[in-house]
């Protein structure tokens, strides 16, 4: 099966600083990937609706400037929405200290600066096999 | 005769290049293309064939002088070295002005205030997510909270750099601590960082915005009442380093820096101001990448057509009006979260290319600002490493210690020509403001950012840690997020709402208005308004609300 992964990149809260999202947006869009872009500052309700609206296979949050401490109630808010299988993963910088509280709440997997471009794209389309077979086996 | 003789000395410069060029073809075989970050290729020697000795006054000349490549004074660093500026911001009041009292206990002269992201996007600590509060800067929302922030600094003697995107509600808290303590306006210096609002239309999303016309036009008003009212206060900073943290090259960056400073000198001229009465006020800002010689060649040629544009352009006739003053904070983006000692390592690096720059205005990385916020043990790295260069490297003995430097003036040459061009893109496009409504600029810093990135991830550019000699590392010797006392940020947001609730509600409605009047009068003063709220009580969300109301909101033209 061919997998073309649809991914939602989005900042949350209140930072704007959104260099990494931008790049990791356009080199997902040129590795063949579906992305759905959002400016910074989005409400986790509107990430919900996004994510739910487009049917997305993974949610993508950067996050620059401790954004990050708001992601556990993006992932409340997607558990309380019914999307338990979308795969969230964060990008940017999160101190090690609060990665594990990220993984603890469901967060699959956190990428700091200097993560090669190839590797989030590579991770993203293996998520997205592995979620999709979940949901429908063959 | 079996024994060769000694090379002669060659007959001239010329046929003395072309047998080095013979000889270095020979051994070096297959030589690797070497472009800076702006594209310039880069040779691999220098001579005087690179620079035309004749053009040394047009070009060079001496500093304090036109054309100004040597830097803005006579003196430069020998007479007075630069302003050690840290930015810092954190927690709640009363724990900012603990962190600042450190900081100029250690060396620091001036202050910088950055406040909370809830303050950048124009709300109150009580309009926004309580996990956020504090995390990155200071939650200053009032006069109060201000006093509280700035308590033991004479801001007669200190220079202040607010960091207060439009409509510079920091500063009107400011004046009105300073009325209450009775220092005269007409003492207080430091500069409204932050100002240049196309700047953050295009690169950095950070802070709250108003639509473009009204901000265009607030920021003309601010700049005319604190001419008149503040005049040793610097209204405006143009920014360079947002675009350049976004990822524009440094030529791009100097440029778009530029084109906006002169968009903004148009519009002042526009609304009837005479250009010595604003330019000496004019400042900038800037990016240090670690692009070293590239870095310092970026600040020499931007000095150099400053000057001139100051000049021809609006015939400015004050020696002040040419100068171009500018602050530099080391390159974030040069980080590493890996081996993150080695960032000392690159802001020396960064630093010194800076002062060989001719900053007037320093800010140095903390070692771990690639992780979290910087802790307070990075912040005094941070501070050593300007005192070591300042007094232990003598970097300041020396003017320009560069100037006459085959590569660096050549490479100055190279930067002004691409800078040009690129001003020159721009102006074809209608100038900065509509070249940033039709994101023409946008498109370019996002192209950049993803080269650079590239060019990384492929190797081309080697990063230590990153992509070359890393290490395993043992997680546990990085820092800790530093953040704010959930309980001391509680009861300073369970204060702030008790103290909104109590205040003489018809005063601030009035004041409200006042600002909400400003905003639909040519004719009125908008930033003068905003003063006045802020002396009767208003706090920073509803100044930006009433604002946000009258000219709209601008979301950041987003280009992918």
């Amino acid at each position: 099966m061919d997998i073309r992964p649809k991914v939602l990149v989005t900042k949350i809260g209140l930072d704007g600083h959104d260099r990494g999202s931008r790049v990791v947006a356009a080199h997902l869009r040129d590795a063949g990937m579906e992305v759905v872009y959002t400016p910074p500052w989005q409400k986790i309700e509107a990430v919900v609706k996004l994510a739910m609206e487009e049917d997305v296979d993974v949610i993508g949050v950067s996050s620059l400037a401790t954004d990050h401490l708001i992601v556990p109630k993006l992932m409340a808010a997607l558990r309380d929405a019914g999307l338990t299988d979308v795969v969230v993963i964060v990008g940017g910088i999160v101190p090690d200290a609060d990665e594990q509280a990220l993984l603890d709440v469901g967060v699959a997997r956190v990428f700091h600066p200097g993560s090669p471009l190839d590797e989030i794209s590579a991770y993203i389309t293996e998520a997205t096999a592995r979620v999709r077979a979940a949901r429908f086996p063959a | 005769m079996n024994k060769p003789l000694p090379e002669p000395i060659p007959a001239s410069t010329e046929e003395a290049h072309v047998r080095w060029a013979a000889e270095y073809s020979a051994q070096i075989g297959a030589d690797r293309a070497v472009h800076n970050r702006s594209g310039i290729p880069v040779r691999p020697l220098y001579t005087p064939l690179d620079v035309d000795p004749a053009r040394f006054d047009a070009d060079v000349g001496f500093p304090g002088q036109p054309p100004y490549t040597r830097g803005i004074y006579a003196t430069m660093h020998r007479g007075r070295t630069w302003t050690q500026r840290q930015l810092i911001g954190l927690g709640t009041p009363a724990a900012y002005n603990a962190r600042l009292t450190d900081i100029l206990g250690q060396g620091g002269t001036a202050v910088s205030l950055i406040p909370c992201n809830s303050v950048f996007r124009g709300y109150d600590m009580d309009e926004v997510d309580e996990e956020l509060l504090g995390t990155c800067g200071v939650v200053a929302n009032s006069a109060d909270h201000m006093a509280t922030c700035l308590a033991g600094v004479d801001l007669a003697t200190t220079s202040c750099a607010m960091n207060d995107p439009s409509p510079f509600t920091l500063l009107a808290f400011m004046l009105a601590t300073a009325k209450r303590n009775g220092v005269d306006w007409r003492t207080i210096s430091g500069t409204s960082n932050q100002s240049d609002y196309l700047s953050h239309y295009v690169a950095n999303h950070m802070f709250f915005r108003l639509a473009l016309p009204g901000a265009r036009r607030i920021l003309v008003d601010h700049i005319r009442w604190c001419n008149e009212h503040v005049p040793r206060w610097n209204p405006l900073s143009v920014v360079g380093q947002h675009t350049q943290q976004a990822g524009a090259t440094p030529a791009e960056s100097m440029a778009f820096t530029l084109a906006a400073a002169v968009q903004y000198a148009d519009d002042c001229v526009a609304a009837g101001m005479s250009p010595d009465a604003f330019l000496p006020r004019f400042t900038f800002f800037f990016d240090v990448s670690i692009s070293f010689f590239e870095e310092i060649a970026k600040f020499r040629a931007g000095r150099r057509i400053w000057a001139r544009i100051a000049r021809e352009r609006w015939g400015a006739r004050d020696p002040r009006s040419w100068r171009f003053k500018f602050h530099a904070q080391t390159s974030g983006v040069d980080l590493t979260r890996q081996q993150p000692l080695n960032n000392i390592a690159r802001v020396t690096a960064q630093a010194i290319a800076g002062i060989f720059g001719g900053l007037q205005s320093l800010h140095t990385d903390a070692y771990d600002e690639a992780l979290s916020c910087p802790t307070q043990f990075g912040a005094r790295i941070a501070v050593a490493t300007q005192n070591i260069l300042r007094e232990e490297a003598h970097l300041t003995d020396v003017i320009d210690p560069l100037g006459g430097s085959y590569y660096v003036e050549a490479l100055t040459n190279e930067m002004e020509a691409r800078v040009l061009a690129i001003m020159a893109d721009v102006e074809a496009a209608g100038g900065m403001y509509r070249a940033v409504e039709s994101g023409l600029v946008q498109r370019r810093i996002g192209e950049s950012a993803c080269r650079f990135q590239e060019r990384i991830d492929r190797g081309e550019q080697t990063v230590v840690g990153v992509n070359a000699y890393q290490v395993d590392e043992d997680a546990s010797a990085r820092p800790a997020l530093p953040k704010p006392d959930p309980a001391e940020m509680r009861a300073h947001l369970g204060a702030f709402t008790a103290w909104k609730a109590q205040r003489p509600a018809q005063a601030v409605a009035a004041a409200l208005d006042g600002v909400a009047r400003a905003a639909n009068d040519g004719d009125a003063n908008v930033f003068a308004a905003v003063v006045a709220a802020a002396e009767a009580g208003c706090t920073h969300g509803e100044i930006c609300g009433t604002l946000r109301r009258e000219v709209g909101f601008g979301m950041p033209l987003t280009v992918v």
